[in-house]
């Protein structure tokens, strides 16, 4: 196995059409892990935290754009970021450990595609969209169309991520991010959720975005549960029928994690808690930033 | 040379027995300077890897390990032909059959070969080519599953002992012990509240943090030395010995820092492979495990199947007790089920008991002690089924307790500790009925649970050498792996005996060349018995001392006292002469100072701990968050306060995470789904709350400073607790566990008829 750590985009790419048995990686705290496990050890592995364009984050004209490698333990911690999207913050903070977290990224949360990923909710809500490159150049899909099963993704081969775009919120617009672990901290998310909500001066909803992790074989939106918010005040009617929505949106399995039974019945009550915090955070915030 | 330490009346106070000074190995811990087994290297040195069992029951058909040898980096292989059979008499808990397999594998991760190479990585890849033929079997993985009629058995002549008329068909029942006592009929006539209750545990694991591993160098002449962490290095030398077919003198055995055990590493699994490849090898090998080896082929300790059926008339007194208790023991025997029977019913004073244990080989790891082994499982149906009757009968549940609790006097239902001397139970249940954590108003969702646990402790074989310096100060050298603080509870012990400064004492974890004979750390034996050799040996030293001053000032040596630390004489015609002085001088009146003590020791009293759990239920996701938590145990005394501390918070830690959440998943093929922890959930920091101590001090009148054993019973009554605390805050009585938030929402669903 050979190691190299590229300091451009291009140099990544070259690298990466240079040999078929080749993988990109920021963090490796998933890669290793898999590496230990089986996975079969790739002949040349690319180490993207040396291109610091993968590494920032960074303003401008009203979006947020993060490097794809760029570790968690920035996007957690950066003040903008928090102020405009703190559920991001937050999913950003519960991967892993503090010592993971100086590690892990946004770009390798995404592309391990587990249904369990704690950015991936987040992302989705905030509509965030992500920036491809390959030997062909660089391409922008939303971040919901890059995972397509469990460990599975729709880039090519020859393609990485290179960063996240993410437009600035309209005023009065929060996300939050909720996820069920038996313990605290160190843990993978049993079921996931994460919202964003848009509310008008009279605090009823106008926009809502719901997303529902841990719970299908990728992260899946709650549509129904969205129609349920859209036009109405947060209220105990609205929120029983989030909880059906969004229980009704997975198709879970069992597992060593947890039973389907439990991950349907909890999504439903992560999806209340999420919409009543991204609710109460879009009132305290006001206007855009 | 006998001095009577055992008859020794227990002082109130002293000089340096209960203080809290620093551990004489605490700082090499914290900067990282300690040596754990996996940190030695040795010029030369190659590394080992295990081929393990990926089938959970399979015959062997054929081991072929011709491509492994010419793999780049081999240096030598072993099958199971390279070690003798296991012998007759291996005993418990059957490490040597253990050791690797041999016409047949009994659960995943059993050793089938191992192969030592230049590097890890060639090991590993050589290992991957040894041509394994199994024929697999039929797999049993729970009692119910190896108890049925029909059931595939793993022992082909395992017939089962302990029944009225022995069986003449084999089956996976490998012992059945029964106990009973008074007229179990008429006691439970005489009750007004009966309850009888099923529960159910799971396999979990101890879950040290410092997987197995060794260093074996072997030379030619037939020896080898061993580095390796254990709970005693004096049982790796007498059981790598059995398990090679050598005599004990050609190893010598070198203990390293030991991060953890918990009564996992009472035991063996990698040194006799360590030590035959590295004589094949002709270089040192070390082996450490991957976390995922330490859970699939060590440890863990029983999953259960238990009723417990107890009668109380409505004034609390309890009339009768029937167990009936069902215990895993792995893919061999052990004596689990019996260990769970002689404690199921041990805190109280029940006059009519009947208690009927099993021993059910299972294929999954061979079972080894977990802190108070098989006394949590039972526990958890007694203290829940005391919990029901004083809710019934609208009794205090501490109060019932104290009504029944045995004292001095009372006779105990197991066979190991017949009648009772001096303990402390009801001391330890009136210390949480009068703490104020017992009165906290609760608020919604919130429940309160209390339970107590009774472990027997043990005392066994312990050695201690202790020797004088030139300028006063001494070495204290033991045979006990430290643990959990033993070094410097041994050097307390010396200070008070010899009257120095307990920083001028060194205490040493001497190898099995440099000390005498002492048995495993187990059964919260060492500050008791490896106490009692230092006391011996100290108090040896004090008569030579004495010896040694009369020779000084030309007098009698019944003319010489020691006190506080200095020969005094009695008729005060000399200055008092201090250790040192006397040592200064120790050339000119016969030489170096020391002495050795040992016994076998006697007396260990057993240990009481009474607890509170309050938590809250979420009940929407069916999560428990334990809020406070309150502890007070018997120590007898409390030689480092610290340490006694640190082992009731370890083992209610533990036992927290074995009542919430640990369990061993496996999949429909017998395979172990969690083997990391990730996945099986033992507790992080930020789950528990800071778990309070009262250290409970009724001294032990057979010990020289009234020492009872502190390791074990912590883990006893956590299990109860929180199911009485769930049941408190929900109404739920879970009697299977794991209590996950998954079981307990399943609960509430039930109780609220959804789902």
């Amino acid at each position: 196995m050979r190691y190299v750590r590229p300091g451009t985009v291009d140099e990544a790419v070259s690298l990466l059409n240079s040999e078929p048995e080749s993988c990109v990686f920021a963090g490796a705290t998933d890669l290793v892990p898999q590496m230990q496990g089986g996975r079969p050890e790739p002949k040349l592995m690319i180490d993207l935290k040396g291109i610091p364009r993968l590494v920032k984050v960074s303003y401008s004209n009203g979006q947020l754009v993060v490097g794809a490698a760029t570790p968690v333990s920035i996007v957690k911690v950066d003040d903008n970021l928090k102020a405009a999207f703190p559920g991001l913050s937050e999913s950003s903070g519960l991967i892993g450990s503090d010592q993971i977290q100086n590690r892990a990224s946004l770009g390798g949360n995404l592309c391990t595609a587990s249904p369990g990923a704690d950015t991936i909710p987040s992302l989705m809500v905030n509509s965030a969209r992500v920036v491809i490159a390959s030997s062909g150049g660089t391409r922008t899909i939303p971040v919901s169309d890059v995972v397509t099963g469990p460990g599975s993704v729709s880039l090519k081969s020859n393609e990485f991520v290179v960063e996240f775009i993410l437009d600035a919120p309209p005023k009065r617009t929060a996300d939050a991010y909720l996820r069920f672990i038996p313990r605290t901290e160190m843990d993978i998310a049993v079921v996931g959720a994460a919202a964003r909500l848009t509310l008008d001066d009279a605090d009823c909803c106008t926009e809502a975005l719901v997303a529902i992790g841990a719970a299908a074989p990728t992260v899946v939106r709650a549509p129904v549960a969205e129609n349920a918010l859209r036009g109405n005040p947060i209220n105990d009617e609205t929120l029983a029928e989030v909880m059906a929505a969004a229980s009704a949106v997975c198709s879970p399995i069992s597992d060593k994690r947890g039973t389907k039974e439990y991950r349907r019945q909890v999504a439903g009550v992560l999806a209340k808690r999420v919409v009543l915090q991204a609710a109460k955070r879009a009132k305290e915030k006001g206007g855009a930033v | 040379m006998t001095v009577a330490v055992e008859e020794s009346p227990v002082k109130k106070s002293y000089k340096w027995v209960g203080t809290r000074p620093v551990r004489h190995d605490g700082l090499e811990k914290v900067n990282g300077k300690a040596r754990f087994a996996a940190d030695m290297t040795k010029p030369r040195m190659i590394h080992g890897h295990v081929l393990r069992s990926p089938l959970a029951h399979a015959k062997i058909l054929s081991v072929d390990t011709t491509e492994a040898e010419s793999m780049p980096g081999v240096k030598a292989v072993v099958t199971a032909a390279d070690f003798p059979p296991p012998s007759k008499n291996e005993g418990f808990p059957h490490r040597s059959s253990n050791l690797i397999a041999r016409e047949k594998v009994r659960y995943e991760g059993q050793v089938v070969a191992a192969v030592a190479a230049t590097t890890r990585r060639q090991a590993k890849a050589a290992a991957a080519k040894i041509a394994v033929k199994y024929e697999e079997l039929p797999h049993v993985l729970t009692v119910d599953e190896a108890m049925a009629d029909g059931a595939p058995l793993l022992h082909e002549n395992l017939i089962t002992k302990g029944l009225d008329t022995t069986p003449k068909q084999a089956s996976n029942i490998a012992k059945r012990d029964y106990f009973e006592q008074g007229d179990l009929e008429a006691g439970f006539a005489e009750a007004d509240v009966v309850y009888e209750h099923e529960f159910t545990t799971k396999v979990v694991h101890q879950g040290y943090i410092e997987p197995h591993a060794c260093v074996a160098d072997t030379s030619k002449d037939g020896r080898s030395e061993i580095w390796c962490s254990s709970q005693g290095h004096f049982m790796v030398r007498s059981a790598t010995a059995e398990m090679l077919g050598w005599e004990t003198s050609q190893l010598k055995v070198i203990p390293a820092e030991i991060g953890g055990g918990f009564g996992g590493k009472t035991t063996i699994y990698l040194e006799p492979l360590a030590v035959k490849l590295s004589q094949k090898a002709n270089r040192p090998v070390k082996i450490v495990m991957r976390r995922e080896d330490v859970f699939k082929a060590t440890g863990p300790t029983p999953g259960t199947k238990i009723r417990v059926k107890i009668g109380a008339r409505k004034d609390g007194t309890l009339t009768a007790g029937k167990a009936w208790l069902a215990y895993e023991s792995g893919a061999f025997p052990g004596s689990w089920g019996m260990l769970g029977g002689w404690c199921v019913f041990a805190p109280y004073d029940i006059p009519n008991v009947q208690i009927e244990s099993f021993e059910v080989v299972v294929n999954k790891p061979v079972n080894i002690a977990y802190r108070a082994p098989s006394a949590p499982m039972a526990a958890f149906a007694t203290e829940t089924v005391i919990d029901q009757i004083a809710r019934e009968i609208k009794m205090d549940p501490i109060e019932l307790r104290l009504l029944n609790a045995v004292e001095e006097g009372d006779y105990n239902h197991s066979s190991m500790v017949g009648t009772f001397q001096r303990i402390g139970l009801k001391e330890t249940l009136e210390a949480i009925r009068d703490h104020p954590n017992y009165k906290i108003p609760l608020g919604p969702n919130q429940g309160r649970g209390v339970a107590t646990g009774f472990w027997f402790n043990i005392a066994q074989s312990s050695s201690a050498t202790v020797n004088l310096t030139e300028n006063g100060r001494a070495v204290v050298v033991t045979g006990s792996p430290d643990i959990g603080g033993s070094r410097v509870s041994m050097a307390l012990m010396a200070a008070e005996e010899l009257g120095i400064d307990v920083k001028f004492i060194q205490p040493v974890v001497g190898d099995t060349e440099a000390v005498g004979f002492t048995d495993v750390t187990e059964g919260s034996r060492t500050t008791f018995a490896t106490g009692m050799a230092v006391v011996r040996a100290c108090r040896e030293l004090v008569t030579q001392l004495r010896e040694r001053a009369a020779i000084m000032w030309d007098c009698s040596v019944e003319d010489v006292e020691w006190v506080d630390g200095k020969a005094h004489h009695s008729g005060n015609k000399e200055s008092p002469l201090s250790l040192a002085e006397i040592t200064a001088k120790a050339k000119k009146t016969g030489g170096p100072l020391n002495a050795t003590g040992s016994l076998e020791a006697k007396g260990q009293g057993p240990a009481f701990s009474t607890q509170i759990c309050d938590l809250e239920v979420d009940p929407e996701t069916g999560k428990a968050t334990i809020l406070r938590y309150t502890t007070a145990q018997d120590a007898g005394t409390a030689i480092h306060p610290s340490y006694v501390e640190g082992q009731m918070q370890g083992g209610v830690a533990q036992g927290i995470g074995w009542a919430l959440n640990e369990e061993y998943i496996h999949d429909k093929k017998g395979v172990m789904q969690n083997p990391g922890f990730l996945d099986y959930r033992i507790p992080v920091a930020s789950d528990l709350p800071m778990i309070e101590t009262v250290i409970v001090e009724v001294p032990n009148p057979k010990h020289p400073y009234g020492v009872r054993g502190v390791g074990e019973v912590g883990i006893v009554p956590p299990i109860p607790a929180i199911a009485n605390a769930i049941h408190d805050a929900t109404g739920l009585r879970l009697r299977d566990l794991p209590m996950s938030p998954v079981r307990v929402l399943e609960g509430l669903n039930q109780q609220n008829g959804v789902g």
